[in-house]
């Protein structure tokens, strides 16, 4: 029979040390193996002529990458993810904010309503930008029908929601928006269920108004977790390409093509490998950025 | 202001309720659409002159009737379930043990583990999706099912690790210890005693490993060509509108069939998977 381990027992603490490492390594391998290897691979291709027919590639250097720094279309891929990323967290995080105070209260009926709001961040976003192409279809737009119905459009006037470079972005961003809002709106309300009763109520006997009391104490103590919202949500926005291939292909002539995809559409596509990796490379430092920032925030929330 | 108590509070009340109306409409409408169109002639849905809310004429099922005998989307969704239920096993297999060690074995480097592992959830398939290709192909498994079930465990398993990790740490030590004076060792302990008291956070993992699943949408893309081995996830958005002319009775059928019993399987669990998210930004 073993003995079970007693604090401060080296021989037992030594046995629990290699049980963790063991239990732990299946999961790290695959870890290794499928994101690590995957990335570095990633990485090679970036500076090498690989391409689906070639099977043996040769290094060229940083030929992809002064390729694509020449590429037009890559500047405007990347402009358009930051305006892509920028825009949709505004919004996001403005409108979190207002529906999460409007969650907090009590009221009948709750359930349904988070239910219903859920819906656009669980159901699968492939399937929910096809919902919005036929919102958006250029002939039978609902959207044309109300805005005819009351009077901003002429009758039988129509806008092309995603045929016009301004209007699509606006509209892929509309769509992104839609998607991202739940769960930023589901992290808030966690943030505000975590702010202590007695704050609130000082506050009440202190006599802040609404305002006062929005601005001094519940802004300030769910901005931790606010960022955590922000920066999960940047990461989901920035790297993606889903909402963008289903509802433009990143047309009209580029004009919503980001990063994400433009890399999607030379390295599968396109059949260039290596410039497709090289372009996805640069969604790289991003993360980085975002990761650091990540960790600060929870560094910060362990010390205090 | 003062003077008019109750009439503020009436305002601020319908002003809550007006902002709660707008929200949850634009957020619902998609799906609201999704479902009407479903069951609308195709007539009806393409006559301008109608009001598109509502039916303008009798509802039918010849949409769904075409989706379900007329493409394959029955068979996605069967392909999507395989690989669902394979990748569960494949995480449950690994992210169990590995939350079970950051949580209790690992000592002081375990957190930092566990945020290592984290981290890795957030480099993104069109980052992974090249390189994979190739990796794919020179394994034999293009146009394979089983290239989706070697490929995400790699997002399923750092999320769910990292879930694990915390909901065994809820789990009160003396239960374990109590085991192992009784004379298991610490892995019988696991398995027979955590294991299954943690049945909750091993069934949280089982329903995001499904949704996540069936989200994928870019490696699907890349890996598979034949509509036979689509998910449904990349089946219906590919495949059903090839071409210029759009079925979008059977589309958006197939839309809401698979996102609404998702939607509510995912309810129950969405407290858990918003606490996965704001650990450490929240005390």
């Amino acid at each position: 029979m073993r003995r079970p381990p007693v604090f401060g027992d080296a021989h037992a603490l030594h046995d629990e040390r290699r049980l963790g490492a063991l239990l732990l390594a299946p999961a790290v391998v695959y870890i290794v193996l499928l994101v690590g290897l995957p990335f570095l691979l990633a990485i090679y291709y970036s500076v090498s002529d690989v391409t689906v027919g070639n099977y043996t590639p040769q290094l060229v250097g940083l030929r992809n990458f002064e390729r694509i720094l020449d590429d037009p279309t890559f500047w405007r891929s990347l402009q358009n993810a930051v305006v892509f990323t920028v825009a949709t967290q505004i919004l996001v995080i403005v409108l979190a904010h207002v529906l999460a105070l409007a969650l907090y209260a009590d009221f009948r009926g709750k359930w349904l309503v988070r239910l219903l709001i859920l819906l656009p961040w669980v159901a699968p976003i492939s399937l929910g930008s096809i919902g919005w192409l036929w919102i958006f279809d250029p002939v039978y737009s609902i959207l044309n029908w109300m805005l005819q119905a009351v009077g901003v459009l002429a009758a039988g006037e129509r806008l092309i929601w995603l045929g016009q470079p301004d209007l699509a972005m606006a509209s892929v961003i509309a769509v992104n928006v839609w998607r991202l809002l739940p769960l930023a709106t589901v992290i808030i309300l966690a943030g505000l269920t975590s702010i202590p009763q007695d704050l609130h109520d000082a506050a009440e006997m202190d006599g802040a108004g609404f305002w006062r009391h929005l601005f001094r104490i519940t802004l300030p103590l769910t901005a931790p977790i606010a960022l955590v919202a922000l920066l999960f949500g940047a990461v989901f926005t920035f790297t993606d390409m889903i909402v963008i291939y289903v509802l433009t292909r990143g047309g009209p002539y580029d004009t919503t093509q980001v990063i994400a995809s433009y890399a999607f559409f030379t390295g599968i596509q396109g059949g260039d490998l290596a410039a497709g990796a090289a372009i996805s490379l640069f969604l790289f430092p991003v993360l980085v950025a975002i990761a650091i920032l990540l960790l600060t925030v929870a560094r910060r929330a362990e010390v205090a | 202001m003062r003077a008019h108590p109750r009439g503020k509070r009436w305002l601020m009340r319908g002003g809550h309720a007006l902002i709660l109306a707008v929200f949850t409409f634009v957020l619902a409408f998609p799906f609201y659409w999704m479902f009407i169109t479903t069951f609308k002639q195709t007539t009806d849905l393409l006559d301008l002159a109608n009001n598109p809310f509502v039916f303008n004429a009798p509802p039918t099922l010849q949409n769904l009737r075409e989706l379900f005998l007329d493409t394959e989307f029955g068979r996605w969704l069967l392909n999507t379930v395989l690989v669902g239920l394979l990748v569960v096993v494949i995480t449950l297999l690994l992210a169990v043990p590995a939350g079970y060690a950051l949580a209790r074995l690992a000592g002081r480097w375990g957190q930092r583990a566990g945020i290592a592992i984290f981290l890795t959830y957030l480099i993104p398939p069109t980052i992974l999706f090249i390189p994979f290709s190739r990796i794919v192909a020179g394994l034999g498994l293009q146009d394979s099912l089983w290239s989706l079930v070697l490929v995400y465990p790699s997002f399923t398993v750092p999320f769910c690790t990292w879930l694990l990790m915390g909901f065994f740490k809820s789990v009160p030590r003396d239960i374990e210890e109590a085991a192992m004076i009784d004379g298991l060792s610490r892995f019988g302990a696991f398995v027979k005693v955590v294991v299954p008291i943690s049945t909750a956070g091993i069934l949280t993992v089982v329903i995001f490993t499904l949704t996540l699943v069936m989200q994928e949408f870019v490696y699907g893309l890349t890996f598979i060509t034949s509509s036979a081995n689509y998910t449904v996830s990349v089946g219906v958005p590919t495949f059903l509108v090839r071409g210029d002319v759009y079925f979008w009775g059977a589309l958006m059928g197939a839309c809401l069939i698979v996102s609404l019993p998702i939607a509510i399987l995912y309810n129950f669990f969405v407290d858990r998977f918003v606490a996965g998210f704001t650990v450490g930004a929240i005390k």
